[in-house]
């Protein structure tokens, strides 16, 4: 297969970027997009034409590292992670267009390679069960229905690519934080921080500079993992819920 | 220098406990005082860093990639072991223990094992008061299934994504530490030196992979969770950034490095599709569950598996079968691996490139109807048809061998301390609990073992013989190290020779497969020698490494890395001449029974390999750990 790529260059977070045009003549329809580039970038250099950056780690769809933003849709054309996407989904001949997730809470760091922290970020605001190592019950003294942990596991399924903020018109995160409140709000095990955690993940979001919600399922339609909107039905309830209750308690420390 | 294993006195099942008692502790308040560092954040990282954390020790965390969360833990699929024995099915510690001994072919320690198998139960326990959505059944009880061939139903799963699963989970608990301000985390760093100051590991230099800085941090001891070297081969299931890096500088700095040879190859892997590869993809073994595999009994060039329907049954060979009619397609993963590789030698392997074989469900598809096939294995049918193109219901799939996991590593004592005072070695990184061979669902079990169960208690045995000072980042130590760093980094950007890193690291990759992969002999052994120290000058004549070291460079990154695997790959040819007997996935052709099966020699080399660094270009000495085996009996596996 011959293809022409137009890929997105910028040398780093405070250079301006352009796209650039390839023409890559040795494409094979069973190799990977990742290994499409790689075989790009041994070409560039080569030449001594730097390489074109981009992010990828276990190439199997489920580190969430890859993230390229291919023909206007995240990841590609199919729903599943750019590693897992082959060749043999595009025609020969096809002009190809590779940008970098697109959010201003992603910024570019290099190229293809852009900054998700915030995800992190959001996650240290809330997104665990305040338990220490050692001390807790036995794993089967707390039963817990079968479909409730099936659909924990839906939302727990999200692997933190950020497919759904850069499918978002808005560069919304909701589809990424409703995953984990939604994870929690579903097992016994989450109970009892439920309010104070919609709370703060929700704030930490905001915080970081994610758009809205505006009910486009542009998420759900390209998420890798099928995580469904539902979840951010979900926690809009957890988060008025919280709200309304105004569980916000200050902390008083000391005792003896 | 002595080994010392330092292994407690005392009957197995007391060491743990007594051991735990004997150890010295470090008082609440004065935690606070003492700085550890963790590189990596897999389960063995992420679940040390947030313990430490948590008991208030001052924690440094560091993974190269953008988040902790990404660390290849999470590509795990099949399960988590631990002795809960919810089943009734004869399940226990010991049991665990023995299996895990026995299927590591004898050249694990034993106290160290009996000690995973003790923890495993409290493993379940931590992950599911985190939240970790393990599988259930209707009742709201834990599901369990039989994973590996194991005679009991002990293994705990989340789907197909158990590894996903548990390292989020201890990813949670570390992101709950970096809140409460007890974890400084450093993405995007780079380990790339150890510091020893006075004969002890006192911090690491690191690279910046954004700004391209050199930073040294220090600390009372350092831990290292960096995972298998895997990718010394190029092609394996490891993620691309998996390395060896860390381990290997620390392996120059003082820590002897455990088994290199000793590397675990998985039989059921989608095959090479060309010279594009770039890794591979792991289907689960639960497929030889019901799969047949197959090759024709006359070999067929590049036969199709669209085509296989025109074998006929008298023409195919079910080698397995045939030569395993007990075991079947179940044999252990070592037998099954380098049985497809046999038959693919003789010219008989199918697909485009002759390196795969069959595995048919026609007759599972046939016995059971298509709906019952789908249920079990859906997923994998779906992920092999999305790779390949090809539908696994319609006719077979192709599997090939791929490399998985390595069982060597850096050698540690009981404690999990190299032979460096103050450097720990945990999860995957160390040599230690799995001997020649690992078990299915027991990487993930020793992972969060050391990490939450382990460490949390050994490093205060050793922290509090420290005094509370810390050592300067400027002291000559560092210094030295720093520059060593920005030396060798200015070398590889200098060289600007024709041929890229990857083009280095496939071909390492080929000479470690051909000759230190499935089947080892003395003469390819030799061989292989010579080619990898020819491809090591090669490469540093002309490699070409574009760009700047002040600067995201991930061919830097990758020239770095590709460096020390290929001096790791010759310290394990040079494990691999040494051990001349065949045991759990190291098969020397010398070493084999009449009819061709691995044979052990307790006799010779019922010891833990552990080889010291001496210098640049200078043979590494051999250090023997004799293994005693005082409570489990030595026997050959055998599966006919």
């Amino acid at each position: 297969m011959k293809l022409t790529l137009k890929i997105w260059r910028q040398k780093s977070k405070d250079d301006k970027g352009f796209f650039k045009t390839y023409v890559h003549n040795h494409v094979s329809p069973d190799m990977s997009f990742l290994e499409m580039l790689d075989v790009l970038n041994t070409e560039l250099i080569k030449k001594n034409e730097e390489p074109v950056h981009f992010d990828h780690d276990c190439r199997e769809g489920i580190c969430g590292m890859c993230s390229l933003y291919i023909n206007g849709k995240p990841h590609g054309p199919l729903q599943t992670t750019t590693c897992q996407l082959h060749m043999r989904s595009f025609s020969d001949g096809e002009t190809i267009t590779i940008e970098p997730w697109r959010a201003s809470a992603f910024p570019v760091v290099k190229d293809l390679v852009v900054d998700r922290a915030a995800f992190d970020r959001i996650q240290q605001a809330g997104g665990y069960v305040n338990v220490n190592t050692g001390g807790v019950p036995d794993a089967n003294v707390i039963p817990i229905a079968k479909k409730l942990a099936d659909e924990a596991m839906d939302a727990a399924a999200c692997i933190g690519c950020g497919a759904c903020v850069a499918a978002c018109k808005n560069a919304s995160a909701m589809l990424f934080v409703s995953a984990k409140i939604s994870q929690f709000a579903l097992l016994p095990q989450g109970q009892v921080e439920r309010k104070e955690r919609a709370e703060k993940m929700v704030a930490q979001m905001d915080a970081e500079g994610f758009g809205s919600c505006t009910n486009t399922y542009a998420c759900e339609a390209e998420c890798p993992k099928g995580i469904k909107i539902t979840n951010i039905a979900r926690m809009n309830r957890e988060y008025l819920s919280a709200m309304l209750s105004s569980y916000k308690i200050e902390s008083k420390g000391g005792g003896d | 220098m002595k080994l010392e294993s330092k292994t407690p006195e005392g009957p197995l099942a007391e060491k743990w406990t007594k051991h735990k008692f004997n150890m010295k502790l470090v008082n609440p308040a004065n935690k606070r005082k003492y700085d550890v560092i963790v590189v990596g954040t897999g389960l063995a990282g992420a679940s040390a860093a947030a313990s430490l954390g948590e008991l208030g020790y001052n924690v440094k965390a560091f993974c190269f990639q953008d988040s902790p969360r990404r660390a290849h833990s999470i590509a795990a699929q099949g399960g988590i072991n631990a002795a809960k024995n919810y089943q009734n099915d004869g399940d226990s510690v010991y049991r665990l223990f023995y299996d895990t001994i026995k299927g590591g072919d004898y050249r694990a320690r034993e106290a160290n094992v009996h000690r995973l198998a003790e923890v495993s139960v409290s493993i379940i326990d931590q992950c599911v008061a985190q939240g970790v959505p393990f599988a259930r059944e209707y009742g709201g009880l834990l599901a369990n299934r039989s994973f590996g061939g194991s005679q009991v139903s002990r293994t705990f799963y989340a789907r197909g994504q158990t590894g996903q699963q548990l390292l989020l989970g201890a990813y949670s608990a570390l992101n709950r530490q970096i809140a409460n301000g007890k974890v400084k985390m450093y993405n995007r760093s780079e380990l790339l030196d150890v510091v020893i100051v006075d004969g002890k590991a006192r911090g690491i230099v690191v690279r910046d992979l954004i700004t391209g800085k050199i930073e040294s941090h220090s600390a009372h001891a350092v831990l290292l969770c960096t995972g298998g070297y895997g990718n010394v081969f190029y092609l394996s299931t490891n993620a691309k950034g998996s390395n060896v890096t860390a381990a290997w500088r620390a392996h120059k700095k003082g820590a002897f490095f455990g088994n290199p040879c000793f590397t675990q190859i998985h039989p059921t892997c989608i095959p090479v599709s060309g010279d594009h590869q770039s890794k591979l993809t792991l289907m689960s073994e639960s497929l030889r569950n019901d799969g047949r595999v197959w090759v024709p009994k006359v070999g067929v060039k590049g036969l199709k598996a669209s085509e296989a329907v025109k074998i006929k049954e008298e023409d195919r060979d079910y080698f397995l079968e045939r030569r395993y009619p007990s075991f079947g397609n179940l044999v252990p993963r070592d037998v099954a691996s380098r049985n497809a590789k046999y038959v693919c030698d003789e010219g008989r392997g199918v697909g485009a490139t002759g390196l795969a074989v069959f595995l048919d469900f026609t007759d599972a598809i046939k016995r059971d109807g298509k709906a019952v096939i789908e249920a079990k294995y859906g997923n994998l049918f779906d992920m092999y048809q999305q790779i390949t193109g090809d539908n696994p219901y319609e006719a077979p799939m192709m599997i090939y061998p791929a490399v998985h996991y390595t069982m060597g590593g850096l050698w540690v004592d009981y404690n999990l301390m190299t032979t460096v005072p103050g450097l720990y070695a945990l999860g995957e990184a160390n040599f230690s609990d799995h001997g020649a061979n690992r078990l299915g669902a027991s990487a993930l079990m020793q992972g969060l073992a050391d990490g939450y169960f382990v460490i949390p208690y050994t490093i205060g045995d050793y922290l509090a013989t420290l005094p509370y000072e810390k050592v300067s980042t400027d002291r000559p130590e560092f210094k030295e190290a720093e520059n060593g760093v920005k030396e060798r980094i200015d070398k590889l950007l200098s060289i600007k020779g024709t041929k890229a890193v990857d083009e280095f690291h496939r071909e390492l990759g080929h000479i470690m497969w051909e000759y230190c992969g499935m089947s080892r002999s003395d003469a390819g052994l030799r061989k292989a020698k010579v080619k990898i120290q020819e491809l090591r000058t090669q490469f540093w004549k002309d490699v070409n490494v574009l760009g700047s070291g002040n600067e995201l460079n991930m061919e830097l990154e990758k020239a770095g890395r590709v460096a020390d695997f290929i001096e790791l790959g010759e310290l394990m040819v040079d494990d691999a001449l040494n051990r001349a007997e065949s045991c759990g996935g190291h098969f020397r052709e010398e070493s084999a029974t009449a009819d061709g099966e691995a044979q052990r020699k307790d006799d010779e080399f019922a010891y833990a390999a552990a080889w010291e660094y001496k210098g640049d270009n200078q043979p590494e000495q051999l250090h023997k750990e004799e293994l005693k085996f005082e409570n489990v009996k030595l026997t050959q596996r055998s599966y006919k």
